[in-house]
C-alpha cells in the first residue's frame, strides 16, 4: 500500500474530482472504507436473497434440510397457470390493489384539498390524518376487528340505530362482505402518505395562476381542471403507482383481519405465497408466485415510466 | 380572496366534508380507546357507549397478566433500538459517500432504494430464512436485527444523503486545507451538522422495526423472543367478548412508543411539506 497512490500529501487540498486518482467503482480508498460497512450487509442480506429468491422460483425447492433442490425451468409456472387458487388470489389481489389505490386517491385528494384551505378544525383533521401512519399494521387490524365485531362492534350498532340493518352483520366472515370490508381498512391505513404527498403537491401550485384564472372568470371546477390538476399530475402518477405496488404486495393488515378467509375470499397473493412457503413448505412454488407478482408490478412500472416520459417530453 | 362570495356559499359543504373525514379517521381510534377502558359487562351492550360508564384499568392488568406482554415489549424495544442504532452508524458514512462522490455506488444505491420498494417480500424472505437458518441465526434476535437494519437502510441512506448534500462543501474544503482526511472531516465537521438528520433516520428505523410483522412472523419462533406484533396476533386467537378489552388494551400499549416517536419526528419530517397548511 503506497502512500502516493492512496493519500495525497497532507498539506495539499483534496482534489474534487475523484476520477483523477486510482479508484474502484469511482471511490478512492477513504470512500471505500466509508461505504463498504453499509454495502456488505446490503449485498449479503438483501441483494443476494432477492436474486436467490428469483432463482428459487425456477426450482422445486421444498422445506426440509435434506431435500435436494433441482432446477425445473418453467414447470412451476405451468403449474401456476393450471392452479385455480393462483388465479383466484391474483384476481382478489388486483381488486384489492385497484380498489384501495383508487378509493385512497380520491379520499386523500378530497382531504388534501380541504386541508389546503383555511378551515376551522383543520389542525385536528391534519393530526388525525397522520395517526394511522404511526400505528403498527397489527394494531390497525385489531382495531378494525373491534369496529367490525358482530356483537360488540360499533359499526353494527350504529347501522342498527340508523335502521340501515336489522340484524348484526358478520363483516369479516361473510364471503361477499369481507373483501370490501378489508378494502375500507386498507384505505384508512394508507391515507396519510397519499394525503401528505398530494397536499405538498397542491401547495406547489402557483397562486398567481389560480388568481389569474379566477380573474378570467374560471369557476372553482375550471380552476381545478385547468390550473391545479396539470400541476398536480406528475405527483399523482408517481404516488398512485407506488400505492398500487405497496397495496399489491401488502400482507400484514389482511393477515390480521381475516388470515385470507373466509373461504379464501381475501387471500391476497402475498398471503397465498406465505401459506405455500411456510405452511406447506413449497419454497420453489412460493417464489414462482413472487416472480409472477413481479411481472404484474413491472407492467405498472413500465406504464408509469411511459407516462412520466410523455409528461416530461 | 377574489371569490369570497362563492367561497362562503360553499363553506357549509366543506365543513360537512371535513366532518365526514373526521368521523372516518377518528371513529376507529375512539372505539379502540373506549374498548380498552371498558369493563366486560359494558362490552356488548345493545346501546354501546363511546365513553365507558365505569372506566377501568382492569383490561391493562389482564393484558399484562395473561400474555407475556411486558416481555414482548422489552424484546421489541431491544430489537428496534439496536436496529436503529446500527442502521444509523452504517448509514452516516455511506450517505456521505453517496452525497460527495460521483460514483457508480451512489447511482446503484439510488436504484436499489427504488427497487427495494417494488419487490414482493416473499422473494426475499424465503432465501433470508434459509440463509439465517444456515448461519445459525434463525430464531434469534440478532438475525431479526440484521434483517431490519438492511431493510431500513435504503430509506435512511436516502434521507441522510440529502442532509449531507445540504452541508456546504466549502466547510470540508477548509478542513482539507488544514490537512484533515476524509474520515476526520466526516467525524469532526460533517457528523455534528448531521444530528437532526440522524435523529430523524434513527426514529424512522426504530418505528419501522417496532411496527414490523412479517419478518418477525417468519424469523422468530421461540415465545420468549417474540415481538409485540407477534404477541398481539396470538391474543386474537381466542376472541370471546370478554377478551376484547385486554386485546384493545394491549394494542393501545403497543402503539404508544411509535405514537410518541412519531409526535417528535412528525414536525421535522412532514413540517416542510405541510408548512403552509399548519399555519392558520
Amino acid at each position: 500500500m503506497s502512500a502516493t497512490v492512496t493519500a495525497p500529501p497532507p498539506t495539499t487540498p483534496r482534489p474534487k474530482q475523484p476520477g483523477r486518482r486510482r479508484t474502484f467503482l469511482g471511490l478512492d480508498r477513504d470512500g471505500l472504507m466509508l461505504a463498504v460497512p453499509a454495502l456488505i450487509p446490503v449485498v449479503l442480506f438483501s441483494l443476494y436473497p432477492l436474486l436467490r429468491g428469483i432463482y428459487l422460483g425456477f426450482t422445486d425447492a421444498q422445506a426440509g434440510r435434506n431435500a435436494a433442490t433441482e432446477f425445473t425451468g418453467f414447470e412451476n409456472y405451468t403449474q401456476l397457470l393450471g392452479d385455480s387458487y393462483f388465479w383466484e388470489s391474483f384476481r382478489i389481489g388486483l381488486i384489492w390493489a385497484f380498489g384501495v389505490t383508487i378509493l385512497q386517491f380520491f379520499a386523500s385528494l378530497g382531504l388534501a384539498l380541504l386541508l389546503n384551505q383555511k378551515l376551522r378544525l383543520r389542525w385536528l383533521a391534519r393530526t388525525l390524518a397522520l395517526v394511522p401512519w404511526a400505528m403498527p399494521p397489527v394494531v390497525v387490524g385489531i382495531m378494525w376487528r373491534l369496529v367490525y365485531h358482530p356483537n360488540a362492534g360499533i359499526l353494527n350498532s350504529v347501522l342498527t340505530d340508523l335502521r340501515i340493518i336489522d340484524s348484526n352483520v358478520e363483516w369479516l366472515s361473510s364471503l361477499s362482505l369481507a373483501l370490501p370490508a378489508v378494502i375500507v381498512v386498507g384505505v384508512w391505513s394508507g391515507m396519510p402518505q397519499t394525503t401528505v404527498v398530494l397536499l405538498a403537491g397542491l401547495q406547489s401550485v402557483s397562486e398567481e395562476l389560480k388568481e389569474a384564472a379566477a380573474m378570467d372568470g374560471a369557476g372553482p371546477w375550471q380552476r381545478f381542471r385547468n390550473v391545479t390538476w396539470p400541476a398536480l399530475r406528475p405527483v399523482v402518477t408517481a404516488m398512485t403507482t407506488l400505492d398500487f405496488i405497496w397495496n399489491f404486495n401488502s400482507f400484514s393488515l389482511v393477515y390480521v383481519l381475516t388470515e385470507g378467509g373466509p373461504g379464501g375470499s381475501t387471500r391476497l397473493p402475498m398471503l397465498f405465497a406465505y401459506e405455500e412457503a411456510f405452511r406447506y413448505g413449497n419454497y420453489g412454488y412460493a417464489a414462482a408466485l413472487g416472480n409472477a407478482m413481479v411481472l404484474v408490478i413491472a407492467v405498472f412500472v413500465v406504464f408509469y415510466l411511459r407516462r412520466r416520459y410523455r409528461e416530461e417530453g | 380572496m377574489i371569490m369570497r362570495g362563492a367561497r362562503t356559499l360553499a363553506t357549509p359543504a366543506k365543513y360537512l366534508a371535513l366532518a365526514a373525514y373526521l368521523v372516518f379517521l377518528a371513529f376507529p381510534l375512539l372505539w379502540l380507546v373506549s374498548t380498552a377502558f371498558k369493563p366486560p359487562q359494558e362490552m356488548a351492550l345493545i346501546e354501546p357507549t363511546i365513553i365507558p360508564e365505569n372506566p377501568t384499568l382492569e383490561n391493562f392488568r389482564l393484558a399484562f397478566d395473561q400474555q407475556p406482554l411486558a416481555r414482548a415489549l422489552l424484546n421489541t424495544l431491544i430489537i428496534a433500538g439496536v436496529s436503529a442504532l446500527v442502521t444509523v452508524l452504517l448509514s452516516i458514512p455511506a450517505a456521505y459517500v453517496m452525497a460527495r462522490y460521483r460514483s457508480v455506488v451512489s447511482r446503484m444505491t439510488t436504484l436499489w432504494v427504488l427497487l427495494s420498494q417494488m419487490f414482493p417480500f416473499i422473494l426475499v424472505i424465503i432465501p433470508l430464512f434459509l440463509l439465517l437458518r444456515d448461519a445459525g441465526l434463525y430464531d434469534t434476535q440478532i438475525g431479526l436485527i440484521i434483517v431490519y437494519v438492511v431493510w431500513s437502510m435504503p430509506f435512511a441512506l436516502w434521507m441522510l444523503r440529502s442532509y449531507v448534500a445540504g452541508i456546504p462543501a466549502e466547510l470540508e474544503e477548509a478542513a482539507a486545507m488544514d490537512g484533515a482526511g476524509r474520515l476526520r472531516t466526516l467525524r469532526d465537521i460533517v457528523a455534528p451538522l448531521l444530528v437532526p438528520g440522524v435523529v430523524a433516520a434513527a426514529l424512522f428505523a426504530f418505528v419501522s422495526a417496532w411496527n414490523e410483522f412479517l419478518f418477525a412472523l417468519v424469523l422468530l419462533r421461540t415465545p420468549e423472543l417474540q415481538t409485540i406484533s407477534l404477541t398481539l396476533v396470538k391474543f386474537i386467537g381466542a376472541e370471546g367478548v370478554a377478551r376484547l378489552g385486554p386485546l384493545a388494551a394491549a394494542a393501545l400499549v403497543a402503539t404508544i412508543p411509535s405514537l410518541v416517536f412519531f409526535a417528535i419526528i412528525q414536525r421535522r419530517l412532514v413540517g416542510g411539506m405541510l408548512g403552509g397548511a399548519v399555519k392558520s
